[in-house]
């Protein structure tokens, strides 16, 4: 097992690197000048030159770009011109709060999503299957951004169960039970679409098990029937259900831009956005890359897991 | 493949059935269409409605709620007419979703395509590449594209199209690859044509149904993506109308006004159900698995229907005892008929032995037995099932479920598929314990030990730890014996247990359960298509034709003297060694379609025997000496209660 981490480390570093370079080549596809949007009003040709010079955006784009990486090798990822702080120091803060609202997301949305699309297949064409299927079709085809928009009207405005916005409390605050309570809407809201394609994925997943021998074998030695279920189906189930969590961690995270905006929650999405209109490049690198290694990184752990589950998969 | 299994495949393709399930679907994807088309009808009909100037601004009439006079859904915070809004936004986010779409389709499929034709280093480095891309939370792509282009409608189409490139990519690379060396592309190869030929003329049009799924399913999405830059404003810049704009800027005032935000966002939510419903719609209809009904769900029992009363019990109740026993399979309009009344019993101890030709019905009585005929579409619709007297038809599953794996056990055809490939042999046989005797978990490994050991398994400490991939075949059957026998059963159904097996194996696994057998005077009902098999190892047989016994009684006089012409060339079929150069016969003819049975004898059509009263009416399975039945007018042999003595 410990080499088969090891083998999917070292295949994972070549990806980062093509990350650095894809963020690279298309923040060089950049119109116009980077320093004189940098000094706004004050970009007299003198400054320009200047900054550009300091900025290392003078050389040739190889050499910059094995600068900059050079730079992010030892923890320099540059100073935000727009928040006047080290790129590092803004970003790891504001990925801490996305980790906390895409986590929590991707757990509901996988233990929902699963349980869902079990019930579904082991009810086929039943009440519960509809259902299910009904509300899977709805939250497939609701925007985030508007969904956690009504739940703010209904939950936070008109039944004052949740708050409006923010991560805690502007005064006092700050303990778990505070974050919770902020958390509870904006992660219902995140985890919507993914359950939906988790539950749908999940009961075909279920049905195509189901159908199979050994399950039939499990019925013939009086397995009962939830544990034929959960047990023997949902265990062989899972081979194929966990990728596509994988995958939907890449939604999750994505989903969240939105729903910082909606819910005000400081976290990297949100920050992305802001940086892009006010056109702030480094931050904007700096966050990209962040995010597309941790994403890269959490795949690596769901092949690892999807190894453990599956002895059939050796390394 | 059992024949329980091959009646339900083959009639999940029946037409209608088939047809029923789709429509129920396409009701769905119709619903989806029709409202996807009135949308589409707003939008082109824009022009020459009455509306009002999206662009108008009327700032002492801000916020007006919908149904005020003038405004049929209200103002916006600087006094423009929503509905006017609504109607171009639309327009505008369909224009931008749809043109996305195609444009990451052409470009993806054609990466796709020229990879998959070409493979080798082509192939490899552009997949890299596209690798790279998927390597990125969509969403990162998508904001780095637009910091990089600059907020815009047009932009945000770019980031949205670039972005799922890689989807189209791999999907219609996978395609292309099965499609690059099969026959038709090797003869346009060999014609002398060019590559870029072939492509357009034999490679695109294949690929075409499945770039059309790949666009149905992600249309809406990207629908969603475009309207969603625009609410971040990284999109449509104001004051031009796009639904993702116009949620974004009501969402400034959500609290005070909503019924700004909710009307775009309703309208985004209405489209991309629509176009999802679609979707769905045009994949199960292009999608051939699908549209089989192939992913049906077997119940936990098999579906009891039974018509009218179950028979009574005989008088002396054997170990288990089958009287008429129908069991059919419902596919739509389609009824197979597995079993018209199969009666048959085995004593405690005794051995019995199921003949017949695939199809002939002999798996789904074993199935039916414990109530494991896959179902839907198996059905038991007739007669009853007897375990020492108790009709189990009419028990509770409960009861059925105490019995399976207890009192009654099954060994299957195909150990590998049987068995769960995930969990290890140990914990599967110590399961088969524990479901029906609350023992120590130490105390059931144990047994299980004993019980691998007992069916002479090496190593077997070490083997309980192994996943069956880890076991050759023959191991694989005798942990499946290990497991029927693990809770000392008074019955073990056996489905073709070394069908699956090579002849060596299959000679092993034989003897190993004649021994078990002896040891343990377990009775055993053995489904085989092998008379070989049964000679040695059966005390009676019973020939199964189209779902009935046709003829049964002790094996040696069966086999030595064949009253049934279907018994007769049975037995002609196979070939025996040593036998020096005997011809061997095969029987002319097919089994008939079950969902289409004769009058008469199921058999006459492919007889030499046959007369016209063959055809005509029941033909009883009759008692003919003490020991034997058979359903026959014109027998092989005469035999005669007199003959006997």
């Amino acid at each position: 097992m410990g080499a088969y981490i090891l083998k999917r480390l070292i295949s994972a570093v070549p990806v980062v690197l093509g990350i650095t370079v894809i963020v690279f080549v298309i923040m060089s596809l950049i119109p116009g000048d980077p320093a004189t949007a940098i000094l706004g009003s004050y970009a007299t040709p003198e400054n320009v030159a200047k900054l550009n010079r300091d900025l290392g955006l003078d050389r040739s784009l190889p050499e910059q770009y094995f600068i900059w990486i050079g730079n992010m090798a030892t923890g320099e990822f540059g100073r935000s011109y727009s928040l006047n702080r080290p790129v590092l120091d803004e970003v790891m803060e504001r990925f801490g709060a996305t980790l906390i609202l895409a986590g929590t997301a991707l757990v509901l949305c996988s233990v929902l999503g699963i349980v869902a699309g079990v019930i579904s297949a082991a009810r086929q064409y039943g009440l519960a299957d509809k259902a299910i299927t009904f509300a899977v079709l709805i939250g497939i085809s609701i925007p985030s951004f508007f969904l956690g928009m009504m739940m703010i009207l209904l939950f936070a405005v008109d039944l004052r169960w949740f708050p409006v916005s923010g991560m805690y409390l502007p005064y006092g605050g700050g303990d778990l039970q505070d974050l919770l309570w902020h958390l509870a809407m904006p992660a219902a809201a995140l985890a919507v679409v993914a359950t939906g394609v988790v539950a749908r994925l999940s009961r075909s997943a279920m049905l195509e098990v189901l159908r199979l021998d050994f399950i039939r074998t499990a019925r013939a030695k009086g397995v009962g029937e939830r544990r034929v279920i959960w047990g023997h189906a949902l265990r062989a189930a899972m081979v194929s259900i966990i990728p596509v969590i994988g995958v939907q961690a890449g939604f999750v995270l994505s989903g969240a831009v939105y729903i910082e905006i909606v819910f005000q929650w400081h976290g990297i999405g949100e920050m992305l956005v802001n940086a892009i209109l006010k056109r702030d490049i480094l931050l904007v690198q700096g966050g990209v890359v962040v995010v597309a290694t941790c994403y890269v990184l959490f795949n690596l752990v769901v092949d690892v897991c999807q190894s453990l589950l599956d002895p059939r998969v050796k390394a | 493949m059992s024949a329980a299994a091959a009646p339900s495949s083959a009639g999940s393709r029946g037409p209608v059935g088939a047809f029923l399930r789709l429509f129920a679907r396409n009701r769905l994807a119709a619903f989806g269409g029709i409202v996807l088309g009135l949308v589409l009808l707003l939008v082109l009909l824009a022009p020459v409605l009455p509306l009002a100037d999206p662009y108008a601004q009327d700032k002492p009439n801000k916020f007006l709620l919908p149904f005020s006079a003038g405004h049929l859904l209200g103002t916006d915070h600087l006094g423009r007419d929503i509905l006017s809004r609504l109607v171009w936004g639309t327009q505008t986010s369909l224009a931008v979703g749809v043109a996305a779409a195609l444009i990451s389709a052409t470009i993806g499929s054609a990466i796709g395509i020229v990879a998959g034709f070409y493979g080798g280093r082509t192939d490899n480095l552009m997949m890299r590449a596209i690798d790279m891309l998927m390597a990125f939370p969509y969403i990162l792509l998508a904001l780095a594209i637009v910091a990089a282009l600059g907020p815009g409608l047009v932009n945000a189409l770019i980031a949205v199209a670039v972005v799922n490139i890689p989807f189209f990519a791999r999907n219609i690379r996978g395609v292309t690859v099965g499609l690059a060396h099969r026959e038709f592309v090797d003869a346009a190869r060999l014609a002398g044509q060019s590559n870029l030929r072939i492509i357009l003329t034999e490679i695109l049009p294949n690929v075409l149904p499945v770039i059309v799924i790949a666009m149905s399913t992600t249309i809406g999405w990207m629908i969603l993506e475009t309207a969603g830059l625009s609410f971040l404003g990284l999109g449509a810049q104001p004051p031009a109308p796009d639904l993702g704009g116009m949620l974004g800027q009501g969402r400034n005032a959500l609290i005070t006004d909503p019924h700004a935000a909710a009307i775009p966002g309703l309208m985004i939510f209405i489209i991309v159900m629509s176009v999802n419903l679609i979707g769905d719609g045009v994949r199960d209809a292009l999608d051939p698995r699908l549209r089989a009904g192939a992913l049906m769900r077997p119940m936990a029992r098999t579906q009891i229907d039974r018509r009218g009363e179950a028979p009574p019990a005989p008088a002396e109740p054997a170990l288990l005892d089958l009287q008429e026993l129908r069991t059919e399979f419902r596919l739509g309009a389609r009824v197979l008929k597995a079993l018209s009344g199969v009666t048959l019993s085995v004593k405690p101890g005794e051995c019995l032995g199921i003949v017949g030709e695939s199809g002939s019905g002999k798996s789904v009585a074993a199935l039916s037995v414990m109530g494991l005929v896959a179902s839907p579409p198996g059905v038991i619709t007739g007669g009853a099932v007897r375990y020492e007297g108790e009709d189990l038809l009419g028990a509770p599953y409960e009861r059925l479920r105490g019995l399976r794996g207890n009192r009654v056990a099954y060994i299957f055809q195909d150990p590998l598929a049987t068995l769960h490939p995930l969990h290890r042999v140990g914990d599967q046989i110590v399961e088969a314990i524990r479901v029906h005797r609350r023992v120590p978990e130490a105390e059931a490994r144990a047994r299980a030990l004993e019980l691998l050991r007992a069916v002479r398994i090496p190593n077997a400490e070490r083997r309980m730890g192994d996943y069956p991939h880890q076991l050759s075949g023959g191991m694989r059957q005798r942990v499946g014996i290990a497991m029927a026998l693990v809770n000392d059963p008074d019955l073990i159904i056996a489905d073709e247990p070394t069908t699956a097996l090579d002849v060596t194996v299959q000679a092993q696994i034989l003897a190993l359960l004649a021994d078990l057998r002896r040891e343990r005077g377990v009775a055993i009902l053995f489904i085989t298509h092998d008379f070989g098999v049964v000679g040695q190892f059966c005390d009676r047989i019973a020939v199964m034709y189209a779902g009935r016994i046709v003829e049964e009684g002790p094996t040696a006089e069966v086999l030595g003297a064949p009253a049934h012409p279907y018994t007769r060339r049975l037995i002609a079929c196979v070939p025996e060694l040593g036998a020096g150069r005997r011809e061997l016969a095969a029987i002319p003819g097919l089994p008939p379609a079950v969902d289409d049975l004769p009058d008469g004898c199921a058999f006459a059509p492919r007889c030499a025997r046959a007369t016209p009263e063959c055809r005509r009416g029941e033909i009883a399975l009759a008692p003919v000496t003490a020991t034997r039945r058979l359903r026959c007018l014109h027998p092989e042999v005469e035999l005669t209660r007199e003959e006997q003595r």
